[in-house]
């Protein structure tokens, strides 16, 4: 009876020690993939990385020189993507974590969000394309592009915005209302504030990501090559993606710039690791500071 | 004896969806009296509490009938604004929930929305609500300072003073001691007897002896009625109803 027991709880724990070293290996797994991925990128880009490659712009048919033109490019549309799905999103979340009543409209704008989320990034290109640039008359250019690019991580900013005002607790919206003040200003003063670290860290990394796509841009917003820099929004800019996206598949000299992708590579990864970095600072200060 | 009523309820009913959680309510509630409402768990007192200043508002789907006059006026009456009879009528909540701001915007802070601006006017008057609510000789050194550094029964007093800022007529306290240490709740039964004098509390409470103390009508509820509502004196010593007598003594609840 007794060895009995023991033979099972020695299976027991074989079966234990087995299953702690799959999930280890799984978390391994990805670590590693994520490191091989960014030191792959940094063992062939860091040598075309120069003061002159993140000043200048491309020279000699994107043969030489720098990216500076593409850098500003990928910097203007992120920002202005920021501008233009930060305040829908919030805002849109805000109505439906506040103010709408739970229901099958709910429900259902709900649902529009999460298809919007699913859509392939290249759809989002060709309907800012079709809307923008065509039927509005915008062109190709900064604004098209921010538009497109807001709407596609429009989807992430409201859900990152909904669980962040979920996450403010009920009770002190029921003690500012039991004070007589405004649903409103309940919202402005006492909601929005505690809910506003979670709002930006996932609204961050959703632009992160925006930041690296190709297609939303492609037709919107970005310029095979322009080295002048853009003077207004209706001017069409060169952008990171696209930039590795030309060098890599339709130039003439692919392999003469091999070292150009990668360094290209290498600063539009440092520069949403960059991004996701702040979202990262935000969230851990915040953390600190909580205390309910 | 019996002073003039500021609260009176008439034939009042309340459901959540369909389901009826208050059934003909009609008591009074007398102008600076501290009257208790005790009851079992889920009797109704808590629901019926939140609806002399209209917090039911935020749950959807509940329903009111019947009437709530205060000062003359039915406050369910749809062009009755509950942020009026929220001012008028204020809240402190069962479990401490100051705002993660300081002390001094705490108490500031609806004050300020309501209009007012001057800082000298506010400080006047965020030493004169902690004073009230017997807290400034234990933070005015540092009103600076966050609310939740605060322990918890300090942070009672603190929501007290705060909703003593909006200079309310009647104060609604919703179990406030029941997550306090006893010197807490002792502090704070000693400040709802100083304030019975200026204001009108109406108060629910688990602990029966809480209730004994520190109020002087006592209403008993039972599965969404209002069973009994005598002077606290008689519904401790010599209720009229059996159901009370069972309930007070022990029998049931």
């Amino acid at each position: 009876m007794q060895a009995a027991l023991t033979t099972s709880m020695k299976f027991r724990y074989f079966k234990q020690h087995v299953f702690f070293a799959v999930v280890r290996l799984s978390a391994l797994l990805i670590a590693l993939a994520l490191g091989g991925l960014i030191a792959y990128i940094v063992a062939n880009g860091i040598s075309a990385i120069s003061c002159d490659f993140l000043t200048l712009p491309p020279t000699d048919s994107m043969t030489k020189g720098g990216i500076m033109p593409a850098i500003l490019g990928t910097l203007y549309l992120t920002i202005g993507s920021i501008a233009v799905a930060l305040p829908l999103g919030v805002v849109s979340a805000i109505y439906l974590t506040e103010y709408a009543k739970q229901g099958k409209f709910v429900r259902l704008i709900r649902i529009g969000i999460n298809c919007l989320a699913g859509v392939p990034s290249v759809v989002f290109g060709l309907f800012g394309l079709g809307f923008f640039v065509v039927f509005l008359h915008f062109g190709s250019c900064i604004l098209s592009g921010a538009l497109t690019l807001g709407i596609l991580v429009l989807p992430t900013i409201i859900g990152a915005s909904e669980e962040a005002l979920k996450a403010v607790p009920q009770t002190f919206r029921e003690a500012s209302l039991a004070l007589g003040v405004s649903k409103w200003e309940t919202i402005y003063k006492i909601v929005l504030p505690n809910a506003l670290p979670g709002i930006l860290t996932g609204s961050i990394l959703g632009i992160g990501r925006a930041a690296g796509e190709t297609a939303p841009i492609m037709f919107t917003a970005a310029a095979f090559f322009t080295a002048k820099l853009p003077s207004s929004v209706f001017d069409e800019v060169m952008a990171l993606p696209y930039h590795v996206y030309v060098l890599a598949t339709a130039g003439t000299h692919i392999d003469q710039t091999r070292s150009i992708q990668y360094g290209t590579v290498l600063v539009l990864v440092g520069l949403v690791l960059g991004v996701d970095l702040i979202a990262i600072v935000i969230r851990s200060y915040v953390r600190k500071k909580k205390r309910w | 004896m019996e002073g003039n009523s500021i609260i009176e309820l008439r034939n009042v009913n309340f459901f959540y969806g369909k389901t009826r959680a208050l059934t003909d309510i009609t008591m009074d509630f007398s102008k600076n009296r501290v009257t208790a409402l005790i009851g079992p768990s889920g009797c109704g007192k808590s629901t019926l509490l939140r609806l002399l200043n209209r917090m039911n508002d935020l749950i959807d789907g509940t329903r009111v009938e019947g009437e709530i006059i205060f000062e003359g006026i039915n406050i369910y009456k749809p062009d009755v604004d509950p942020v009026d009879v929220r001012r008028k009528i204020g809240m402190v909540f069962q479990k401490p929930n100051p705002f993660p701001k300081s002390i001094f915007s705490n108490i500031a802070y609806a004050p300020r929305l309501a209009g007012i601006t001057k800082r000298s006017d506010l400080e006047f008057l965020v030493e004169e609500s902690l004073k009230q609510a017997v807290l400034w000789d234990e933070v005015r050194d540092i009103l600076g300072k966050s609310a939740m550094t605060l322990s918890g029964g300090q942070q009672q007093r603190l929501c007290i003073a705060r909703a003593l800022a909006m200079k309310p007529d009647v104060i609604l306290m919703d179990e406030p001691t029941s997550a306090l240490d006893p010197i807490s709740t002792a502090k704070i039964e000693e400040l709802i007897d100083e304030l019975r004098r200026n204001y009108t509390i109406i108060i629910v409470t688990h602990n029966m002896q809480q209730a004994a103390r520190v109020s002087s009508k006592t209403g008993f509820f039972y599965l969404g009625k209002l069973i009994e509502y005598n002077a606290t004196e008689k519904i401790f010593t010599n209720p009229d109803v059996k159901q009370t007598e069972d309930y007070i003594t022990g029998r049931f609840g």
